[in-house]
C-alpha cells in the first residue's frame, strides 16, 4: 500500500531498543501519478494518430471511358480538368472539347479557385443532399437510408460529371488534390484519364500565351 | 473561555489506487501499441480532407519519388505462403533458393522493393545493409513486359483469401465486406504516370477500388 509501515510494535526482537522511534513513512505518490498519466496520454495519442487517412477512388472497368457509348454524358454536364506538369498548371473547360473554339480557363487550388467552380457546378445536387441531411438530422430517416439516398443523388443521370485529364509527368499530388476537391463538392461521378493529344496541344498554346512552358 | 484547538493535519489523499489505475492503463497501451513498420523509403504524402482511416488488412503498394515500387502485405503467415506461391510462379529463379531461413526472414520483413532475382540477397542481408540497399534497389518491376508486381498481387491475394477462409473462418460474404483493401501510398512529387502503372496493373487483374494514403490536410492550401 501507499505507506511503508515502519517496524513498530509486534514481535519485539533484541534490537528494538537500539532503533530510533519510527513513525509511519508517507510517500508522496503525486509525481508518480503525473508520470503515469503523462505516459497514458502519450500512448493514446501515439496509437490513434499513427493511422493515416485514406481516400477511396474507384476506377472504371473499361480503360477508355470516352469510347464507350453508354458512358457518354450530356455535354452541358461535363467539366474537364487539365493537369499540366507543374502544380500551377490547372486549367478547365466546360462541355465538349473543340480544338478551335475551346478556351481553357486557369484556376488554382485555393478556396476560391477550383472549389468554387465545382460547388457552383454541383449546386443542385448539393441542395438535394442538404435536404436529405436535414431529414437525417431530424431523425426522419436512418443513417443507412441517408447514405443510400446520397449515393443515388450523386450518381443521378443529371449530376455533373468531371473528367480529370493528366499528362505522364503530372505530379501525383495535383491528381489527389483535385479528387479531394471533388469529394468536398460531393461530385460522385468523375474519371481520371490520359490527356488527348489535341487537348495537350491547346494546353501548350495556352501556357505559351501566358508566357510559360510545359517543360 | 479558551478556544478549542482542533488538531490540524494536512489532508492527505491516498494516491495509490490512482497510480494502480494509471499504470494499468499504461501497460495496456504499451501492449496494444504496434511498432510502426520500418519503411524502406521516405514518402512525402499529399494531403487530403479524407476521414476514412487506413484499415489493418491492406496490401500496401508504395511508390517513391523516383517511381520505384515497393510491396507489403502484413500477416507473417500469409507472407510465408505468398513467397512459396511466388516461387511456383518463378520456378527457375526463386524455387531453388527457397530455404527455411529465407522464408522465415521474409515473413518478418516490411515493405520490399527488389526484383525477384535479387530478393534472396536482400532478405538475407543484415538490417543495416538492407537500409543501404533500399537506397539503391530498383523497385519491383511493374512494366507491361515483366510485371512482377502483378504476380505479387495475385500471390498475395490468393494466399490472403485462403488464410481468411481456412484459418479465420470467413465466408465469401465476409470477405466482400471486410476483405483485403488495396492501399497505394505515393510521394506527392511522383509523376502520375508511375502511379498509373501500378493502378493499371491492378485493373488488369480486375481490382478497381483503391485506398490512396494521404496525410491530414492543413488549411490553407498552397
Amino acid at each position: 500500500m501507499a505507506e511503508i509501515v515502519g517496524n513498530e510494535g509486534g514481535g519485539g526482537g533484541k534490537h528494538q531498543k537500539k532503533r530510533a522511534k519510527k513513525g509511519r513513512v508517507h510517500i508522496d505518490m503525486t509525481p508518480m501519478v503525473d508520470l503515469a498519466f503523462l505516459l497514458i496520454t502519450f500512448f493514446i495519442l501515439a496509437t490513434t494518430l499513427s493511422k493515416p487517412s485514406v481516400m477511396e477512388i474507384t476506377y472504371p472497368k473499361e480503360k477508355d471511358v470516352e469510347n464507350k457509348d453508354k458512358t457518354r454524358v450530356r455535354d452541358d454536364l461535363a467539366t474537364t480538368i487539365l493537369l499540366g506538369k507543374k502544380r500551377e498548371h490547372l486549367y478547365f473547360y466546360h462541355g465538349r472539347f473543340k480544338s478551335d473554339t475551346t478556351v481553357l480557363e486557369l484556376t488554382d487550388f485555393s478556396k476560391d479557385g477550383i472549389r468554387k467552380v465545382f460547388l457552383e457546378k454541383n449546386r443542385d445536387i448539393l441542395e438535394k443532399i442538404k435536404t436529405e441531411e436535414k431529414n437525417y438530422q431530424e431523425n426522419k430517416i436512418t443513417e443507412e437510408e441517408f447514405i443510400k439516398r446520397r449515393r443515388s443523388i450523386k450518381g443521378d443521370d443529371n449530376a455533373p460529371f468531371v473528367i480529370v485529364k493528366t499528362l505522364d509527368k503530372t505530379p501525383y499530388r495535383s491528381v489527389i488534390d483535385v479528387v479531394d476537391e471533388l469529394n468536398i463538392a460531393n461530385i460522385g461521378k468523375f474519371a481520371i484519364q490520359d490527356m488527348a493529344e489535341s487537348e495537350d496541344i491547346t494546353l501548350r498554346q495556352t501556357l505559351a500565351a501566358a508566357g510559360q512552358t510545359n517543360e | 473561555m479558551p478556544k478549542i484547538k482542533m488538531p490540524r493535519s494536512s489532508p492527505s489523499l491516498d494516491m495509490t489506487p490512482m497510480v494502480d489505475l494509471g499504470f494499468l492503463l499504461v501497460t495496456f497501451f504499451i501492449l496494444t501499441a504496434k511498432f510502426r513498420p520500418v519503411e524502406p523509403v521516405v514518402i512525402d504524402m499529399p494531403s487530403s480532407h479524407a476521414t476514412i482511416k487506413l484499415e489493418d488488412k491492406v496490401m500496401l503498394i508504395t511508390v517513391d519519388k523516383n517511381g520505384r515500387v515497393f510491396f507489403d502485405l502484413g500477416n507473417p503467415v500469409v507472407r510465408q505462403n505468398m513467397l512459396k506461391n511466388m516461387a511456383e510462379r518463378y520456378p527457375a529463379v526463386l524455387q531453388p533458393q527457397l530455404t527455411e531461413e529465407f522464408v522465415t526472414r521474409f515473413s518478418n520483413l516490411g515493405s520490399f522493393g527488389v526484383p525477384v532475382a535479387q530478393l534472396k540477397d536482400y532478405v538475407m542481408a543484415d538490417e543495416s545493409d538492407r537500409a543501404d540497399l533500399d537506397k539503391t534497389v530498383s523497385g519491383i518491376p511493374a512494366d507491361s513486359l515483366s510485371n512482377e508486381l502483378g504476380d505479387w498481387i495475385m500471390a498475395g491475394y490468393t494466399e490472403f483469401v485462403r488464410y481468411a477462409k481456412d484459418e479465420e473462418g470467413m465466408t465469401d460474404d465476409d470477405l466482400r465486406k471486410k476483405g483485403l483493401k488495396y492501399a497505394i501510398k505515393a510521394d506527392g512529387d511522383t509523376d502520375y504516370e508511375k502511379v498509373k502503372k501500378v493502378v493499371d496493373t491492378f485493373r488488369d487483374r480486375e481490382i478497381y477500388s483503391f485506398n490512396f494514403v494521404t496525410s491530414l490536410e492543413q488549411e490553407p492550401k498552397k
